[in-house]
């Protein structure tokens, strides 16, 4: 168990389920839009919401490669799931935004100012979205040309972790260093601790700052302040500070969490390993089973591709261009006049793979991957990544026809 | 990302399906573009495509860029009218570098409209034209129909300041050049390998073999530049589309040294 004295770098208190509440009516109060995970057809899915009954109180999910099920757990955990089948990337970086508008006559282009986004709190957050998040920062903000409306977004919005208590079969974030554990990025990382039941609000039996007496220590959030918008956010509320067996619970869903994640991608020289490969049978061998369906890139919280779109509908004056996301899975991502760059699925795949893994380093200086392991999960052929560049690493150098025999 | 407006002041067909446009500014303009950068060219309400800039006049911020249209996009540029309204964003990628081959020979190969990012790079060295040892320019069309700057090109022929050989892979009776492929004409230079760069642009097949044929003389893939070509809807690193492995073709190409994009494209469908 790490120890809870190196731990305390940032300001930490206590909230119980009303003050999770009252985060949230503050937060609107502030104009933000509060959107968190909620069930929707058998999954946890991303909602802006209002009251902590919206929460996926009481479920877990089972992930695993092609695979996801919700199921029931019996400790009314609110945050007892791992990753969001969407990502956060709907509302930072949505599927289609307008990137510009204009009124277009013969004396010019007449750009008009574009509408500010959404004010979004985002709650629940795991480490491997914020990490995520940090790489579009650097895809889409820390270049020559960044994305306006990302930037927008990104600027005003919140971000509220809540620490992995759960990770499931296809999380390989502690391979990718991104998790389980919210270090980096969060303006508030909670971490839940369900106690031994709901029990009356404890912050409003106790007032701040009081020795408490922790037996019997209810449903509560150990709240960890990451910015100065986080503390902010939580000045209003009434809070408590942690006491001893508070930090020891959180330490033990932190390392418990962490060692709960068993999928790994070795990470040594995978960029190397996979430019070395391009011809590898084993590019075949998954483009066998690769439906070239895209949603491996429609649920990973990094994939940044689009297209910009003229939509300027039937006003003769009026012109507009959308951002819309866009994937390297279709035949037409690469088109140029004498046809497709990549009309193989085989190309696509291992565009699409060395792109995550290998050449995202030298673009960005950081892996595309960040082990969350939708791709996996929501792969309806469950093709898994981690099992791809470990069948590659295992036969490095193999050229030649495929063989079905799997290493 | 939106445009700035430009009108349209001179239109000029070069062949049955390529135009030139001119273009100045409506009020504001982009900063002036070094030869071998391209232009994002927006048809208002119909859309955008990466267009290489074909000619600078920058004492009227005046560019010119050499339309195909082969699609959508490309039709409506080139259907576009003296007076109308045309967007430009730009300029963007990188550049030739026609500096850099100052003191020494340089060697130009041009096939069908990859002569059109060429064309600024000719009249850079025109202008300076003590600062470079031999020039010479190959130019290869499919016919001489499809031949772009035909009229220039003859120009540059009776100027004699540099040497031009043209060549089409079929003639006419009234053709005069040669006939075969552009990279045919390379193994009939002599090249001093030590002092030459040689600026390649035309089909990706054309270019492996200029690039070969000049290799084969002995000048090293760093001193053989290549002007590629990939789907570009952004033009700054965002869109994704014209990624080649690592690079980005919009930023860290258009034009980059063989030695760079060799093994790149050594492999199918990268």
């Amino acid at each position: 168990m790490p120890s809870r004295e190196s731990d305390i770098a940032t300001p930490r208190l206590v909230i119980d389920v009303a003050g999770l509440q009252s985060l949230i009516d503050s937060l609107r109060g502030d104009g933000y839009r509060v959107v968190g995970p909620t069930v929707r057809d058998g999954a946890i899915v991303l909602a802006e919401m209002s009251d902590v009954a919206e929460l996926p109180r009481g479920w877990a999910d089972d992930q695993r490669p092609g695979g996801y099920r919700l199921t029931r757990r019996e400790d009314g955990a609110f945050f007892g799931h791992s990753v969001s089948a969407a990502t956060w990337k709907h509302h930072l970086f949505p599927p289609e935004v307008v990137s510009w508008q204009a009124r277009v006559d013969t004396e010019g282009i007449h750009v008009e100012a574009p509408a500010a986004p959404a004010r979004y709190a985002l709650l629940g957050l795991r480490a491997c979205d914020l990490a995520a998040i940090a790489v579009q920062d650097r895809v889409l903000m820390q270049t020559a040309h960044p994305d306006r409306d990302y930037a927008a977004r990104r600027e005003r919005a919140l971000l509220i972790a809540v620490n992995c208590a759960a990770p499931s079969g296809s999380c390989f974030c502690t391979s990718m260093g991104t998790g389980p554990r919210a270090t980096a990025g969060h303006d508030l990382a909670l971490t839940e601790l369900v106690g031994d039941g709901e029990g009356p609000a404890r912050s409003a039996q106790v007032p701040a700052g009081a020795e408490r007496n922790d037996a019997g220590a209810g449903h509560r959030f150990l709240v960890e302040v990451g910015s100065e918008r986080g503390a902010a956010a939580i000045s209003a509320l009434r809070a408590s500070p942690p006491s001893a067996s508070d930090l020891d619970a959180a330490a033990a869903v932190w390392s418990s969490a962490a060692a709960r994640v068993d999928r790994s991608l070795d990470t040594a020289g995978l960029p190397g390993l996979l430019m070395r490969n391009l011809e590898h049978p084993r590019w075949d061998l998954v483009a066998e089973r690769c439906l070239s369906c895209a949603n491996c890139t429609l649920v990973c919280p990094t994939c940044f591709c689009v297209d910009l779109r003229e939509a300027g509908g039937l006003d003769p004056r009026h012109a507009e261009q959308h951002r819309v996301w866009a994937s390297c899975f279709s035949v037409d991502h690469s088109q140029l006049h004498g046809g497709s760059m990549r009309w193989s699925a085989r190309a696509r795949y291992r565009q699409w793979m060395t792109h995550k893994l290998a050449t995202w380093h030298e673009q960005f200086g950081t892996s595309g991957c960040v082990g969350c392991g939708r791709c996996i999960t929501w792969c309806p052929a469950g093709i898994d990544i981690t099992e791809e560049a470990a069948a590659i690493r295992a036969t490095d150098g193999l050229t030649g026809p495929p063989t079905r025999a799997r290493g | 990302m939106a445009p700035v407006a430009y009108r349209v002041t001179s239109r000029t067909r070069e062949t049955e399906d390529t135009v030139t446009i001119g273009i100045v500014p409506v009020t504001e303009s982009i900063p002036t573009p070094a030869a071998g950068q391209f232009c994002m060219l927006y048809a208002p309400r119909v859309g955008e495509v990466p267009i290489s800039v074909s000619g600078v006049e920058a004492s009227q911020s005046r560019l010119l860029h050499t339309i195909r249209a082969v699609g959508a996009v490309t039709k409506a540029l080139c259907a576009l009218d003296v007076g109308d309204v045309v967007g430009v964003r730009g300029p963007y990628g990188t550049a030739w570098g026609v500096e850099a081959a100052a003191g020494g020979d340089l060697l130009l190969v041009a096939g069908g409209i990859g002569l059109a990012p060429l064309r600024p790079v000719v009249h850079e060295v025109l202008r300076r034209r003590r600062r470079f040892r031999r020039v010479t320019l190959l130019v290869g069309a499919r016919s001489p129909d499809e031949m772009v700057f035909r009229g220039e090109i003859a120009s540059w022929q009776a100027s004699a300041r540099m040497e031009v050989r043209t060549t089409v892979d079929y003639a006419t009776a009234a053709w005069k050049g040669d006939v075969g492929v552009v990279t045919t004409l390379i193994e009939r230079l002599t090249i001093d390998p030590e002092v030459t760069v040689a600026m390649v642009c035309g089909p990706e097949v054309m270019m492996r073999f200029a690039a070969a044929g000049v290799m084969a003389q002995g000048v090293a893939p760093q001193r053989v530049l290549a002007s590629l070509e990939r789907t570009m809807q952004c033009g700054i690193r965002r869109c994704g589309h014209c990624q080649l492995g690592g690079l980005f073709i919009c930023s860290e190409g258009p034009v980059l040294p063989w030695s760079r994009v060799a093994p790149l494209l050594a492999r199918r469908e990268l």
